[in-house]
């Protein structure tokens, strides 16, 4: 065949280019795809641990805890115990993808296809990333903190930086706005302080000053109303962003202390919706890059060595351990999403009677394209699961519900894979992957700013789960850092 | 629109910094799992990279995290069920043993959990020398790497111009030459006597012309044979190849002996290692090649192995010249100094039997100290000793004796010492040669 895009396993600039163009051609035409523009990059293995290590970012500031993640992954790989990610995407516009110098290229054609087409589209569709995810931003931002923690760490000292630095990671999920945006600095608020900074001075203006002579400056001006020592004028409570309250009302925080914790709760909330989005967002990747890379064989571009060496990598990909099996290790998202997304296919295009019950609005219609698309522009992990999780992928991964109660010494099966079972599986399951609940509910509920300025913080226990009581005390005790005073976190019972 | 961009020329090592701020974070555990590790390494081996396992405390990431196995109530979702109806109770594995538990419990242990990662050379050196409190000039002078020289190193088919072996080169033009037949310029010249014989032969018969034609095919065959075979090609050529290697200075031993009776515990000989370790070290860096010999002594002297030297223990009382002699005899039969520098290193809490050092104090000055680069000489003494013995004069028998022979002799170093920290001085003369 001449058509091939490429026979060997070497690749080269030429031949990526080449393959980029008949995986755009068929990303944009028969899945109707929607992206940022791509910047892909080829890397080596090296450079793929630096990215790993500073949490996928191109960039990052400086901190010990990428330090200890980069000696971990780097042992690792040397003996090797892990092998290296095929790739690395960046929600950010242009798109970026790290490849890896080492692979083949049909694993770059694999990747070029998940990372760029599967991943982007997720990115830049998915409403949880349009809504809190500023694409465009980020790699200046991740610029300016990079510049703005290590001149800090200039000016006050690196143990100082870094003392706020590991408070503020600990508090990292407890750092995030779940239910509404992030308040800008109010308006009002700025152009309020503005006025009295002004009203000020017109009282205290003397004409006298005017007379001085040259050389003589007017006593020094009014002490200004800065971020220091306005704290806790208008205290919102409850507060559940931990970060959000400390950086606004901490009473012992300097200003450069409150913008590095901005700095961390931002990176935070831009993380958030990938931790909310993780089923989904691989799932639509590894279902692009399937039916990409099946399409390009269809249609004569790569040959049966190359769709079996796709196929070999798809499969692992997609492995699911049984619950009993040493291997496993929670549900695998890209196996779970890729067998959702595959099924949606299937419900279109071949229902049967049983999906046409469960899922009539598009059971049978054949346009999957358009129902995969909805599914993944307007859900996250939890809303996708309770509404397209089928009844046949339950068999298919023999899903089972387990009741547990601490005291007992067993677990109780309280519904499986059957037809009295397959809602209260699904709805289990769903929560399961509902932020909301999996994080502890700890919020802010009062302060003492009159008296001996202790903070009182409230979690919520979700159906009687306490809070793990050693990292309960070590995360306390970095609030205690950032508050500056005593804090008192106490679990009460929903 | 697509860019592919190449980044692998990159500078590496972006996440050095961060790197070097996880050093500094877990100073503490690192310090205490290098000296371990230190400790149970060859005396040789202390300049290489090596696993380092340190606890995750200091360098802990808490985060707050649910705990469902304490109390409360929960449900979750697993995959492959095989014989489960609902209403069946399934037993909780012990301890986070197998099942869907396994990944719960490793979060949970992390607190326990070692983490183990690689050193490379010279952050080891940096945590060895910083105990030793070694002055920087010193630290840079040993991380130092040798000089080096380039040394023929056999023939290779690429290379410059200048480096052609002509031999080589000469030798396969003729076999490929021979090989493919090329006809030699004598041989043409014989077919072109034999045609200009014929030619200028008068009348021509028939035979002769047709002789005239096969020898003017010939002849033209023979020519462009000889075009085509070139005598020297592209693939004969050979250079001669050359290859970095280090200066051969010259070779060293260092004899460490060492006290081992009862009297020398696992405090005192671990010093006496560092002592030994930083001489090494020393010497690594100015000899090509450094041979360790151990002598150990208790009333009797024996040149054992590092493992028995540092490990094992005898019973018995002390005379340290039987050391000396056994040094002697070694460095007789297998040292001579013509081709050796001679380096000792001697450890021991200072006590020998009484009328001993006047032996040793006569060895040292009349045979000794005359073969030796340096002779460097450690008292190991605890730190209620090292008050009483405050001054450098007073001393056990053994010390007294030796400040005699450190007075005629400046390359004869003694120091007392209670704790890392005090073996540097012991080399101060040493280093300073070597600065110079």
């Amino acid at each position: 065949m001449t058509d091939l895009l490429f026979s060997e396993a070497e690749w080269d600039f030429a031949t990526l280019d080449r393959t980029y163009k008949a995986i755009e051609e068929i990303a944009l035409n028969d899945l109707k795809l929607d992206v940022y523009p791509n910047q892909i990059e080829v890397i080596s293995s090296e450079q793929m641990l630096d990215a790993y290590s500073s949490l996928g970012m191109p960039l990052m500031y400086n901190h010990w805890s990428f330090g200890k993640l980069f000696a971990r992954e780097d042992t690792l790989y040397r003996a090797g115990y892990s092998a290296l990610a095929y790739e690395i995407v960046i929600n950010s516009s242009p798109c970026i993808s790290y490849l890896l110098e080492e692979n083949t290229m049909t694993m770059q054609a694999l990747v070029m296809a998940h990372a760029a087409f599967g991943h982007n589209h997720f990115f830049k569709n998915n409403y949880l990333f349009r809504q809190w995810t500023n694409a465009e931003g980020i790699l200046d931002y991740l610029a300016f903190a990079k510049r703005y923690i290590s001149a800090c760490e200039e000016r006050h000292g690196r143990d100082e930086v870094e003392a706020v630095l590991d408070a503020a990671h600990a508090l990292m999920d407890q750092g995030v706005f779940r239910y509404r945006r992030p308040p800008k600095p109010s308006r009002e608020r700025i152009l309020e302080k503005r006025r009295r900074r002004a009203e000020y001075e017109e009282e205290a203006y003397n004409e006298l000053w005017r007379t001085l002579p040259a050389g003589v400056d007017p006593p020094a001006s009014p002490p200004t109303l800065d971020a220091e020592d306005d704290f806790g004028e208008e205290m919102k409570l409850p507060e559940e962003n931990l970060l959000y309250f400390l950086e606004k009302n901490s009473p012992t925080l300097k200003a450069w202390q409150r913008e590095t914790l901005r700095i961390v709760r931002n990176l935070a909330q831009y993380f958030y919706p990938q931790r909310q989005t993780k089923v989904m967002n691989e799932g639509c990747a590894t279902f692009v890059h399937h039916t990409i890379m099946n399409l390009m064989f269809d249609r004569g571009l790569i040959s049966d060595g190359s769709l079996l060496e796709f196929l070999h990598s798809h499969t692992s990909v997609v492995f699911q351990p049984e619950f009993s099996d040493p291997r496993y290790n929670g549900l695998n998202p890209y196996a779970l999403g890729y067998a959702m997304m595959s099924d949606i296919r299937r419900i279109a295009e071949h229902p049967t009677e049983e999906d046409r019950e469960w899922f009539p609005s598009f059971a049978g219609s054949g346009d999957w394209v358009g129902a995969l698309k909805d599914a993944w522009a307007n859900y996250r992990d939890e809303s996708f699961i309770e509404q397209f999780l089928s009844p046949k992928v339950m068999r298919d991964f023999r899903l089972f519900a387990l009741f547990d109660k601490a005291e007992d010494s067993t677990f109780r099966v309280s519904a499986i894979h059957n037809e009295q079972g397959y809602r209260r599986v699904r709805s289990l399951l769903a929560r399961q992957y509902d932020a909301g609940t999996a994080d502890p509910n700890i919020q802010v509920v009062d302060a003492n700013l009159k008296g001996d300025r202790t903070l009182f913080l409230e979690h919520h226990m979700h159906r009687g789960v306490p809070l793990h009581h050693t990292t309960k005390d070590l995360v306390t005790s970095h609030i205690e850092t950032l508050w500056g005073h005593d804090v008192v976190l106490e679990e009460v019972a929903d | 629109m697509t860019h592919f961009i190449d980044r692998r020329l990159n500078p590496k090592g972006k996440s050095l910094a961060n790197r070097q701020r996880f050093l500094r974070r877990a100073r503490n555990q690192i310090r205490e799992a290098v000296q371990k590790s230190l400790k149970d390494s060859a005396v040789a081996d202390i300049a290489k990279e090596r696993k380092i396992k340190i606890s995750t405390k200091g360098t802990k990431e808490p985060r707050f995290r649910l705990d469902p196995k304490a109390a409360g109530e929960r449900d979750f979702v697993l995959p492959g069920n095989k014989e489960f109806m609902p209403g069946d109770e399934i037993k909780k594995p012990r301890s986070g043993e197998g099942g869907g538990r396994g990944k719960d419990a490793a979060d949970y242990a992390e607190g326990e959990d070692d983490f183990e990662f690689v050193m490379s050379q010279d952050e080891v050196l940096d945590i060895f020398f910083e105990d030793l409190e070694l002055p920087n000039l010193v630290r840079t002078t040993l991380k130092e790497t040798p000089n080096k020289t380039w040394k023929r190193s056999g023939i290779t088919t690429a290379g410059s111009p200048t480096q052609i072996n002509l031999i080589r080169t000469m030798r396969n033009a003729q076999g490929r030459r021979l090989a493919m037949r090329r006809p030699k310029l004598k041989d043409v010249q014989e077919l072109q006597n034999q045609l200009d014989l014929l030619e200028r032969e008068q009348p021509q018969s028939d035979d002769t012309r047709e002789r005239i034609c096969a020898l003017k095919a010939e002849l033209a065959k023979a020519i462009a044979r000889r075009k085509w075979v070139g005598f020297i090609d592209p693939v004969d050529v050979r250079y001669n190849a050359f290859t970095e290697q280090p200066v051969p200075t010259s070779q060293a031993v260092m004899f460490c002996l060492m006290d081992v009776s009862g009297s020398m515990g696992e405090r005192e000989k671990d010093l006496a290692k560092r002592f030994y370790m930083l001489l090494h070290l020393f010497l690594k860096r100015r000899y090509e090649k450094v041979d360790i010999v151990f002598i150990r002594h208790t009333h009797d002297a024996q040149e054992v192995d590092e493992q028995e030297f540092f490990y094992s223990r005898q019973s018995g009382g002390t005379i340290v010249s039987t050391a000396l002699d056994k040094m002697l005899e070694i460095q007789r039969e297998r040292y001579t100094t013509s081709d050796w520098n001679i380096y000792a290193a001697q450890a021991s809490d200072g006590y020998t039997q009484s009328g001993d050092a006047r032996r040793c104090v006569e060895m040292l000055n009349a045979e000794i100290m005359p073969l030796c680069q340096y002779y460097a000489y450690i008292e190991i003494l605890d730190e209620r000793e090292m008050e009483v013995f405050a001054s450098e004069d007073s001393g056990a028998e053994l010390w007294r004796a030796y400040r005699t022979v450190a007075d005629v002799w400046p390359n004869f170093a003694t120091k007392r010492i209670s704790k890392p920290a005090d073996i540097f001085p012991v080399f101060r003369e040493l280093f300073k040669k070597a600065e110079a």
